[in-house]
């Protein structure tokens, strides 16, 4: 796959999560549950309300909710301002919520990230994958 | 590669200080003195890995009384962490969180 500068690249996790749609979204939607898997917020499930995510490292997210379609799409700008581009991001979180005979197949998708904010792990010497690895985990633990 | 990468690089290239990095990293901060005891190396050379760590702001030093003690600055090897993996990462602990919660929920 040929990368341009102008292309963007994306995170995608899925789950089936053994819960109904409808629950989900309330997870997904109501301030005080957020902040019980997300973060602190003053989120509201309507269209164009901008509002903050807080990480406990303190980092605060510039978010705006762009879709909202009850128990079944919520897709939401999320950006972090930083005067190094490489840091700089502006992206757009979607969860989309499809019933299955278990529950739920749940899948997030962020979009936006730039090929120049990706760190070149292929030109790493031996030595340092191992040193990547530690790193992982210690960035893992400290979610 | 920018120059705060090879800064970076070069910087955690050396594997003893490399490994006092790793250290302060687990085990929060810690003085010279007790960084000297398991590193290998005598604490002049502790000293001055400290302070190439230092420079690269890999660490913080802070004076207190007669000690110096230092702390790994996480934020500093941020340009060394692929976003999007760091991301899948992040996503999959929050959609842990999400599952205890909704178990949580149904009592």
């Amino acid at each position: 796959m040929k990368e341009t500068s102008t292309e963007t690249r994306s995170v995608v996790v899925e789950r089936e999560i053994a819960h109904p749609p409808e629950k989900i979204w309330r997870a997904l939607t109501q301030p005080h549950l957020m902040e019980e898997w997300l973060m602190k917020n003053d989120f509201s499930p309507v269209v164009g309300h901008r509002f903050n995510l807080r990480g406990e490292w303190g980092g605060v997210l510039d978010c705006e909710v762009l879709v909202v379609e009850p128990n079944r799409k919520l897709s939401y700008a999320w950006n972090f301002a930083h005067e190094d581009p490489a840091y700089d991001l502006k992206s757009v979180v979607t969860f989309t919520l499809v019933p299955t005979s278990a529950g739920t197949q749940l899948r997030m998708e962020q979009v936006g990230f730039h090929p120049d904010q990706r760190q070149a792990y292929g030109g790493a010497k031996a030595g340092w994958q191992q040193f990547f690895e530690n790193l992982e985990r210690l960035l893992a633990g400290m979610n | 590669m920018s120059n705060a990468h090879d800064m970076l690089f070069r910087t955690l290239a050396d594997p003893t200080r490399r490994a006092l990095f790793e250290r302060l990293c687990r085990e929060g901060e810690r003085t010279v003195g007790a960084l000297t005891v398991r590193a290998g190396v005598s604490q002049p050379v502790v000293s001055k890995h400290l302070g190439v760590l230092k420079q690269a702001g890999l660490v913080r030093d802070r004076h207190e009384g007669r000690h110096t003690y230092y702390s790994a600055q996480l934020g500093a090897l941020a340009p060394l962490v692929d976003w999007t993996r760091e991301m899948a990462g992040f996503w999959q602990s929050r959609f842990d969180d999400l599952e205890d919660l909704l178990k949580r929920m149904d009592q």
